[in-house]
């Protein structure tokens, strides 16, 4: 037993250093990634932006003063007041509250919905990527057929036959967005897969779903975080449009997209709702572009 | 001849702008050329060798500047001279020669366009004149068939012909200095053997003042009249190229010397002495003589006072507080070497055949130029990379394996792995058949056969620390219990010279080195039988090689691992293996023990491979047998023997037409060729 206590000991010892360490690492790689940022005005621009978007919709029942749902009868379409801060929409809803709750609304279906779409595009294009041939040839055909229809009118088909719900959206444009992610990581696996750390994880006999989520999907992730982020914001957008178009969220959600679409019949006598709505969108949207574009271009120099 | 300097370097400084603070990567450099002069700059990579070059023309891009001394041309001042006049005489009177010939010409010009910019910008010429004058250029430089060469672009020449027309437009307006900065490091030693011939021949016609800057002692030996040898942005030691090699004072320049394999020397005879550490980078040089933390001769004085560069003898300068003291040291060394005992090769009567490789082809199969392909219209062509290659390594020998790029050497080691498929052939490994790739090979069989790979930044995975990696194999073959994979692989990084604390570092945060002896490191944590290593040192500083060489004949020693070394340097398989193969175009050309192929008779080829060796000594007249052309297409490789085309001594029809015969030398040793043995003895050039 003596013996063995020496290195319980040691273990008991370089434990906590090891944490400690990684810890460090850890740390250090966020330090890094703030250097990164701040290294770029766009980025930063872009991150301050996107910043207040998200500290709205978590705050929002702190900084309204009325729920987006409450209706007045007697301050239908009135412009900005001491009691509505943006003023009211045609059912008297206060604009305030229904664009800081609209956020909510957005931030949470956009990272959502883009989610999806990146678990679909990586399980379809890493495969196709690393075993090429005939599996390449199937997926990407496929996803050519549903690259092949517009955007917008592919959303508009699925809508249209499963219903407008805030799942239906989110189905929606994953499928919308998955075929060019899929085409993006097919792409960065088709470059790596040439590595030679890819040839010695073969040569541990790894069997090949360990290599691709092990070896390959790690190094994909600088260019697949900027897509993340330019997708969000195309996804934003989105989800407006389709709101617009009346297939986005079920009224009464507050929804950006829905504001304009109720308010814009209302334009010439109160502005207050598209334009509080437009421009929600429109800064949220660039915000994103912004980061992500500062990011890359960052990320890009030190190469 | 006038003997004033062309080019004189007074105490030059060069300082890079970063973004946390102003580096000096050059300091106090001084020498001077003179007309017919070759000055060679020798170092490691990161020395500064290039930055000097830059200097003299102002290439230093934005963030350089030359922030001290004097830079003479022709007794001019240089320094701080309007990029206007510079333009001027770089065109004129400055040529310079880059290392990568592909990326120094432009792709989508002409040769004849690129060759006659030069002459009609600097001197006027009109078109006709200019052509002419490019086509005696080329002629000059020994280019076969310049006229049509002139009428081609980059892509459709080999990478010497390249190198030679850079030389040609270097030439053209007939430069009083010439500036060469690795002009060989990119082609193959075939290739480079005759680019330096012609180096060395356009000196003796033309006196042009040349400054020529190699990471290669074995070249630099070749062309160059004074050597200087630069460590970390200082001159360290300057002489004539005869006393730099016969009596080096500086201790850096020695251990440049004796980390080199010498190709004459037979494995066992000679240990490589690696340099320790790596060049400190220019923002933390350490303190007193820089050199210090490296050297094994080191003082505690040495890390107190900078040393100045001392002339020990006429003509002779030394950075060294201590070199008076040093001027026997080489000899004391080499006497230690002596006294040590060579090691002796390990007498296994009779060891038992690992692997057997019996008529193995690889194939790529080359796509179809029409849709009728597809539908079996078009006959398949194949790229031959392996063509009926055979042998077999016994227990505890490394089989070298030698020849051009695109000789199919890299194809081969994959194939036997399993990383390629074999088109058709048998490979035994301990009695198993191991003809199919990797992922249908069992468990077991996998862990006996592991590789260690060429590019040490593409060897190791970026998003994991080292430890992580090596661990995954642990885990993976179960090598030991879980709990101990972190000890083994403490244990693991030991065994590689490098301590527990790598464990957590990031492959971006090694250098070349320590990536390859990771790698390494890897490959071994299964006890393999068998290590297959694919150029594992070519992309490596002679220092770093030393180290990396040692290792894997360490680790050979101690496991009785076989081993199969991949390279295209000569010197470093006759340091490494027992036995050696001579590749040509898929097919073996010459094989057996290194005691006999390493000495005549041999095969053409292997003649000119081995007549090709840069060797480190300025006293070797070099051999006359140069091969001349490229490796043709292995999709179409030649009828009869493949070599015939570029065969020095070719005999005839006979070789166009028939394979050649197997020719057995006795004691294993093997050659292709129509030659009798007997002719073959007489072959000697």
């Amino acid at each position: 037993m003596g013996t063995e206590n020496p290195a319980t000991a040691k273990q008991i010892h370089t434990a906590p250093s090891a944490a400690l360490t990684a810890l460090k690492g850890y740390w250090k790689s966020v330090r890094d990634l703030a250097q990164v940022i701040f290294a770029s005005p766009t980025a930063v621009i872009g991150l301050t932006l996107v910043i207040l978007w998200v500290l709205i919709a978590v705050f929002a029942p702190l900084i309204t003063t009325h729920t987006p749902f409450e209706q007045d009868y007697k301050l239908v379409n009135k412009g900005p007041s001491a009691l509505h801060l943006f003023g009211t929409d045609d059912l008297g809803r206060d604009v305030w509250a229904r664009v800081a709750y609209g956020a909510r609304t957005i931030l949470l279906l956009g990272p959502l919905s883009v989610l999806v779409a990146f678990a679909c595009g990586v399980a379809l294009g890493l495969p196709a990527g690393y075993y090429q041939g005939w599996v390449d040839e199937v997926v990407m055909r496929i996803l050519d057929a549903f690259m092949a229809f517009p955007a917008i009118l592919l959303y508009m088909i699925i809508i249209s036959a499963v219903g407008a719900s805030s799942f239906n959206v989110v189905i929606a444009i994953a499928i919308g967005g998955t075929p060019g992610i899929a085409r993006l990581v097919r792409a960065l696996t088709m470059d790596i897969r040439t590595r030679e750390y890819v040839a010695a994880a073969k040569l541990c006999g790894e069997p090949d779903i360990i290599i691709m989520l092990r070896e390959i999907l790690p190094n994909c992730r600088g260019p697949l975080i900027v897509d993340f982020l330019l997708r969000i914001g195309y996804a934003a957008f989105y989800i407006g449009t389709l709101g617009f178009l009346g297939l986005g969220l079920p009224p009464p959600t507050p929804d950006w997209g829905g504001m304009v679409q109720e308010g814009h019949s209302h334009m010439t006598t109160n502005v207050w709702p598209v334009l509080c709505a437009t421009l929600a969108i429109v800064t949220l949207v660039i915000g994103l572009n912004m980061f992500a574009d500062g990011l890359r271009e960052e990320t890009m120099r030190y190469q | 001849m006038d003997q004033s300097p062309i080019l004189t370097l007074k105490n030059v400084a060069v300082t890079y702008k970063t973004r946390k603070r102003d580096v000096d990567a050059v300091r106090d450099v001084s020498f001077e050329i003179s007309r017919g002069e070759n000055l060679g700059l020798v170092g490691e990579s990161g020395c500064g060798k290039s930055t000097v070059a830059f200097s003299i023309v102002n290439f230093l891009g934005r963030n350089g500047r030359v922030t001290g001394g004097d830079i003479l041309f022709k007794g001019e001042q240089l320094r701080d001279r309007s990029e206007e006049d510079l333009r001027k005489l770089r065109g004129a009177d400055i040529s310079m020669v880059y290392q990568e010939p592909m990326s120094a010409l432009n792709p989508s010009m002409r040769i004849q366009d690129q060759l006659a910019e030069s002459l009609i910008a600097h001197r006027g010429f009109t078109k006709t004149a200019a052509f002419a004058e490019s086509v005696d250029a080329l002629k000059i430089v020994y280019m076969p068939d310049p006229e049509a060469v002139m009428l081609r672009y980059p892509h459709q020449l080999s990478g010497g012909q390249q190198q030679r027309v850079l030389i040609a437009m270097a030439m053209l307006n007939n430069p009083s200095l010439l500036i060469m900065d690795e002009p060989t490091t990119a082609l193959d030693v075939t290739v480079e053997a005759a680019v330096l011939d012609l180096i060395a021949e356009l000196q003796e016609r033309y006196h042009t003042a040349t400054l020529y800057i190699s990471h290669n002692l074995g070249v630099v030996a070749r062309v160059s009249h004074k050597v200087a040898v630069m460590y970390a942005g200082e001159i360290v030691e300057l002489a004539d190229t005869r006393t730099i090699y016969r009596s080096p004072m500086h201790p850096y320049t020695m251990g440049l010397m004796r980390c080199l394999p010498d190709v004459d020397a037979p494995k066992g005879t000679r240990t490589l002495h690696p340099i320790q550490g790596r060049v400190p980078s220019p923002a933390n040089l350490p303190a007193g003589c820089i050199f210090s933390p490296r050297c094994e001769l080191a003082q505690p004085e040495c890390s107190l006072q900078h040393p100045q560069l001392v002339e020990m003898a006429p003509g002779h300068q030394v950075r060294c507080l201590r070199s008076l003291d040093w001027k026997d040291a080489k000899m004391i060394w080499e006497m230690e070497e002596l006294a040590k005992e060579p090691c002796p090769h390990r007498a296994d009567p009779n060891p038992d055949t690992v692997l057997n490789v019996e008529q193995a082809k690889v194939y790529y199969p080359v796509p179809f130029k029409t849709v009728g392909g597809i539908f079996g219209l078009e006959k398949r062509r194949y790229v031959r990379a392996s063509d009926d290659v055979s042998f077999s390594i016994r227990r505890g020998r490394t089989l070298g394996i030698v020849g051009e790029s695109g000789c199919g050497k890299s194809t081969l080691a994959k194939a036997i792995v399993g990383l390629e498929p074999l088109y058709a052939g048998k490979v035994d490994f301990l009695g198993l058949d191991i003809s199919k790739p990797v992922d249908k090979r069992t468990q077991a069989t996998i862990k006996e056969l592991q590789m260690v790979f060429q590019d040490p930044n593409g060897v190791l995975n970026p998003s994991y620390s080292v430890g992580d990696q090596i661990a995954f194999s642990l885990r993976r073959f179960k090598t030991v219990p879980a709990d101990q994979v972190h000890a083994e692989v403490e244990r693991l990084l030991q065994a590689v010279k490098l301590d527990a604390s790598y464990y957590s570092r990031l492959p971006r945060q090694l250098s070349g080195g320590e990536k390859q002896r990771i790698g390494i490191a890897r490959a071994i944590s299964t006890n393999p039988a068998m290590l297959v290593c694919d150029e594992p040192v070519s992309a490596l500083d002679v220092s770093v090689q030393a180290a990396v060489l040692n290792l894997a004949l360490e680790i050979q020693r101690s496991q009785n691992t076989t081993m199969i070394l991949i390279s295209h340097d000569l010197s470093s398989v006759r340091f490494f293996a027992d036995d050696v193969a001579v590749m040509y175009l898929g097919r073996v050309v010459e094989i057996g023990p290194c005691e006999t192929v390493y000495r005549p008779p041999n095969h053409p080829y292997t003649t000119a491979l081995l007549a090709a060796v840069p060797r480190p000594d300025p006293d070797l007249t070099p051999s006359h047998i140069r091969l001349s052309g490229r490796v043709p297409s292995a999709v179409n490789p030649p009828a009869g023997c493949r070599f015939n085309t570029r065969c020095p001594f070719k005999i005839g029809a006979i070789c166009q037409q028939q394979e050649p015969p197997r020719r057995d030398m006795g004691n294993g040793h093997l050659i292709f060729c129509h030659y009798t043995p007997e002719d073959l003895g007489k072959l000697k050039a």
